[in-house]
This record gives structure tokens, sequence and C-alpha cells, in this order.
């Protein structure tokens, strides 16, 4: 009896998750019902962090494993594969900072979770967060910092954003190792999160998921 | 008849080495006033650490990462290349504040030396990044998943072959050159030799000297602050620092997401590559507490904090190696000085396993009532000052969490309030109301 892939991959197992995707999709499944799967996993490592029974060493680890799905099951699949996306976000390190491990976990569960995610990388100045907003229409914008100068960066982007009169049509979450409620309300922003999927919860709420 | 330093059990290496410290030799204090300043502050640290009694007050201690250039209205670019101004600037901030302290001017320079290096690791101020800005590393992973093996088998070959040509641009070709501790002999001298010989591997070296020549030159300015602190009444609050194993692998060789791969693929190799580190870093450690006659020697903790790994991994792969080292230290009379960046809440419970007095533990996010708690008797607990309440706090909220800190955590001793993770620009008058406040209210009763 083939094990079952969502439970394989929500224990980490990646030999096994690899033998039975190998498997499925030589005996001719349906592509897009393995990656369902796959991400169902992922659902379950979501909550098991969510949860503490997981930490980001799991998180980076289940990634790795999607990664490998992923890449096995994309060739077979066709141009109508393409998942639905519940929401689109703007999501960046800011202006100063180069910082990316936190970022890029946060923007990993969040694509995870059906969002998609125009990740405009580090060190990214005020203007180019407000363009990209314009430009793609994204009501949840994601800035991340690590340093104490990332603080200022947060607030000068968060007023980039009124002056752009965009303020009232964007929810901001910020993050990052030393981010509080106190460096929240000096920013200006909506919300923060103190974990990658903190992140997600605010962006599902902001986006209306269940 | 002095005994010997090899007959000499630990705490007696320990005492001898603050005796030293607290009676530093040639020193020309520039009053009376600054040798009684220095001796009252050596010996307040000195107590808090070793817990045998209770000190006059708590001490207060502040390691600023480029604070020190943001306080004088000036960039980290401009104290990464001019070192006067950086002693100038980093003197002024600890004059002006008066903690019990200083911790060198080791964090700016010699930036004129990573250039000429071309080095990869990190951007700095002016170089990859704003000159307003500090320097930040790349993660990458600068260690193969398959080289555990070459790191395990022969480290300092592993380094000067692999990890420093790939740090370095313009050491690139140093990949070429043979590994010495198989020459012994005349025969095939020349066959051994011949790489230095390259004319890429001749350019590198002359690269190196360069380097050298301006780390020697920056070691000037360094001395000359230390010498003028240590005359102005400060003694230095660090000898010297040294890595947990984990994160001497996790932070620059393998990277956050190498080493986590690494510990589901092949954590058999990962722990005895931690092994095999151990020698190098305890030695690392008490070579610059010797150097600077010093015993405190820092060990800045990354990605074991809450959250970077469960309980179960933080036991398996990061507090036995840890451990490790700091009794290797403590052996040799020497305080390992954690600095845990990040929260520590978590791992209170499992760092209990220590000797008493030996060791002291800084702390950047924690419940310090918690912390005192289960370090108590065991560890000098230091902290906190969260960095929210220096940026955007203000000079009451900073008092008020300065008294309760000493309240909570000060009861008895075995207590120094310090910041736990590196600042830069942040409110001076927080900052200044902290040490104020200690130094009325952190008092002990006689």
């Amino acid at each position: 009896m083939a094990k079952d892939l969502v439970n394989t991959l929500a224990d980490l197992k990646e030999q096994e998750v690899i033998k039975i995707v190998k498997d499925r999709l030589s005996s001719g499944e349906d592509p897009l019902k393995i990656l369902g799967d796959a991400r169902k996993g992922m659902e379950i490592v979501g909550q098991r962090f969510a949860s503490s029974e997981y930490f980001i060493p799991d998180l980076v680890y289940s990634g790795e494993i999607l990664r490998a799905v992923t890449e096995m099951v994309r060739p077979k699949l066709s141009k109508a594969g393409e998942i639905k996306r519940v929401g689109k976000v703007v999501f960046g390190t800011v202006a100063g900072d180069i910082h990316d491990i936190g970022k890029d976990i946060v923007v990993f569960m969040l694509d995870v979770n059906g969002f998609e995610v125009h990740d405009l990388g580090v060190d990214v100045p005020a203007q180019k967060f407000v363009e990209k907003i314009q430009e793609t229409g994204a009501p949840i914008v994601g800035l991340s910092g690590f340093l104490t100068l990332a603080f200022d960066s947060m607030k000068q982007t968060v007023g980039a954003i009124k002056a752009a009169g965009l303020r009232d049509k964007v929810k901001v979450m910020i993050g990052g190792g030393q981010i509080t409620e106190e460096v929240r309300k000096y920013a200006g922003a909506d919300a923060y999160g103190k974990d990658a999927m903190d992140g997600v919860t605010l962006a599902k709420k902001w986006a209306g998921v269940k | 008849m002095e005994k010997k330093w090899e007959d000499m059990m630990p705490e007696e290496k320990q005492e001898t080495r603050f005796q030293k410290w607290l009676s530093p030799e040639g020193v020309k204090f520039v009053s009376p006033e600054a040798e009684r300043l220095y001796k009252e502050r050596a010996t307040r640290i000195k107590d808090a650490i070793q817990m045998k009694k209770k000190p006059d007050r708590v001490p207060v201690l502040l390691i600023p990462s480029f604070a020190p250039a943001f306080y004088s209205g000036l960039t980290p670019r401009d104290v990464m290349y001019d070192y006067e101004k950086a002693n100038q600037t980093w003197k002024k901030f600890y004059v002006d504040i008066q903690p019990d302290a200083h911790f060198g001017c080791v964090a700016p320079g010699p930036g004129k030396f990573f250039d000429i290096l071309d080095y990869k690791l990190y951007k700095w101020p002016g170089h990859g990044v704003a000159p307003e800005s500090t320097y930040q590393a790349i993660e990458g992973e600068y260690m193969k998943a398959d080289e555990y093996d070459a790191l395990i088998q022969d480290p300092t070959y592993f380094f000067t072959t692999a990890y420093l040509p790939r740090v370095f641009g313009a050491l690139e070709p140093f990949k070429q050159l043979p590994n010495l501790t198989t020459y012994v002999e005349m025969y095939g001298t020349g066959i051994t030799f011949f790489p230095y010989g390259l004319p890429p591997v001749q350019a590198a070296f002359k690269k190196l000297l360069e380097a050298g020549d301006e780390a020697l030159k920056w070691m000037g300015y360094f001395g000359a602050f230390m010498k003028e602190m240590t005359e102005l009444g400060f003694p230095a609050g660090q000898g010297g620092y040294t890595k947990a194993p984990f994160d001497i692998i996790a932070d620059t060789l393998r990277g956050t997401k190498g080493i986590m791969m690494d510990m589901y693929r092949q954590p058999d190799k990962l722990i005895k590559a931690m092994d095999a580190m151990l020698p190098f870093w305890i030695q690392k450690g008490v070579i610059e507490a010797n150097m600077n006659s010093n015993p405190l020697i820092f060990i800045p903790l990354h990605k074991g904090a809450d959250g970077f790994m469960s309980d179960e991994q933080y036991k398996k792969f990061y507090w036995p190696y840890l451990k490790k080292i700091m009794l290797g230290l403590a052996d040799e009379g020497v305080i390992p000085f954690i600095w845990a960046e990040g929260g520590y809440n978590s791992r209170l419970e499992v760092i209990r396993d220590l000797p008493k007095g030996k060791t002291a533990w800084l702390f950047d996010i924690v419940d310090i009532a918690k912390a005192k708690k289960a370090l108590d008797g065991i560890a000098c607990v230091c902290g906190t000052m969260p960095t929210d309440l220096l940026t955007v706090g203000t000079p009451q909220q900073s008092r008020d969490h300065a008294k309760k800190c000493i309240d909570v955590a000060g009861k008895g001793g075995g207590y120094i309030m310090s910041n736990g993770a590196f600042f830069d620009e942040v409110k001076w008058e927080n900052l200044k109301m902290i040490v104020e406040t200690v130094k009325e209210y952190g008092v002990y009763k006689k």
C-alpha cells in the first residue's frame, strides 16, 4: 500500500516522500493531486510550527522537501496547473538592512499558503515598495528588518506609502528579531508578527481567508 | 615561593587572572581618582561574576556596535576608515556616559584591510550598503555540504585553501597551496614548494602583506585606545572572544539553511566537525586572555536562540559543544562571558548545568526574573536593555525598567546591568538614564 504523502511530508521523512512521489508519478497520477497533497502536508508543518512542536530547522527542511517534490512534478504539469492565489503581498527587507533569513522564511510560508508574494529582496528603498504596491495593487505589505537602523527605515517606508496616498488601501505588517509592539507603534504599521506563522495568520485575516 | 601555573587549580588560576586585571602593570593613571575608579569598577565586576560577596553596587556595562559614531554625529563609514576618529568617538562615548568598563574600539576598523583583500563575506558602509549603515554578513555556503570530511581531517588546511579563498577575493589563489604538514625531508622538496612560485599565488601573498601592513597600523591605534582608556580609569570589559561550535559552522561556513539541512541529512558529521573545532576555539580564548591580561572572554551566541531549534535539537547539537568550550576556558581560569543574542527563555533550565562562579550570562530578550531564578548561585546574570526601549522608549520607562531589573535580578549580587544586543543609533537620554539609575538605585546596603 502506498504510504500517505500528506503525513510523510508532515513528518519530514525526505527519502520516503521522494519515493512516494516517484511511484505516484510513474503510475500516471494527476500531478496536481500530488502537489495538493504536498501542500496539505505543509499545512500540518505550519500548524506544528505554530504549536511549538516544530522550529525553524524543521520549517526550513520542509521547504527543501517541498522544493524537491515540486521539481519532480513540474515537468508533468500542464499550463492550466497553476494553483489559485488567495491574495497579493508585497514583501521586503527595508533600506539599510540586508538580512534575509527571516524574510525568506515568511515569504516561503506565505507562498505555501497560497499568497502571490512579490519579494523585493533586501535593502529596499521606500519608493520601491510604493511602486510595487501601485503596480500590483497588493493590499498587504510586509516589512522585515533586523537592525535597530531598520526601525527608522520602516517608519520612512510607511510614511512614503502614506505620502503616495496608499495608506488606506494597504495593511502593513512588520517583523524581525527585535520588533515589538512599541516598534510597531513607532513605525506606524498595522501589526507585527513574532514569527513566520504569525505573518501568515495576519495575511489570511487581512485577505479574508479562513 | 610562588606556585607554578600548571600546579594551580582552576579557582587559583581565575583569581590570579583577576588580580592581574585589577592591577595592570606599567599603567600611569591620569589621576589618583582615575586609579581609584579603575579598581572600584574592576572589583565590582569581579565580585558580581565570582559571587563570593556582594559588590558595592550593581555594575553597568555598555557594549555598543557603531553607537559611538552616531553619538558623535559620524557615520560607520567615517570610523571604519579613519582610525583616529574611531578612537576619539569611542572615548567620548565612554567618558560622557561613564559605564563601569569599556569594550575596546574593535568593531569599526580596519576598513582598508577589507578593500585590499576584496572581502566577500560582508557588505560594509560605502561598500554594498550606505555609509550610514553598519556592516552585515552575506550568508552562503562558504563550505559545501560534502566538505565535512575535509574540515574534520585538517581544519587548518581547509581554512587556508578552501574557506579563505572563498571569502577573500584576493586570496583565491591560496586554493593551490600545498599542505605543509606533509613536508619533513629534502626528498621531493621542489614538488611541495613550487606553488609558492606561481605568479597568481605570489600576487595573493603581496596583497596579504599589504593587508597585514594595514592591520598592523590599525593595531597601533587600537593599542593606544586600550592604554588611554585604562589610564582614564576604565577597565576593559573584554579580553577577547571565541564562539560556540554550532555557530562557527552555522554563521559563516555552512550558513543557517545549510546547517539546518545537515542536522537532518548528516548529523554525525556535523557533530564530528564541532568536536574538531573545540581545541582551536578554546585555545583562541585562552591566548587572548593571556595576551590582554584579562580573564573575560566573550562568546556571542546566535543560532541556538529561542525558536531557532527545538529543546531536543539544542541538547543534541548546541549545548554539549558550547559547554565544552566554556569548561575548557574555565579550567584555565578564564571566564566565558556568554552573550546570548535573541531570546533565551526556553534554554534557562538546560544551561544551569555549569560549575558555580565561573561563567557569566548576558541576555538580550529574556524574562530576567526567570533567568535569575534559574542561574541563582550558579552564574552571574547580566541584562537587559531591550532594543525597543532604547530606541523608541522614554527616559522614565528606561528608569522604571532599570529599577525593576535591579529589584528582581540584583538581589544578593551576581547581577550586572548591560545591553544584550548590539545597538547603533538610540535615544542617548535613555541610555544615560539607565546608567544613572543603576548608580543610584543599584547600591548594595552594607
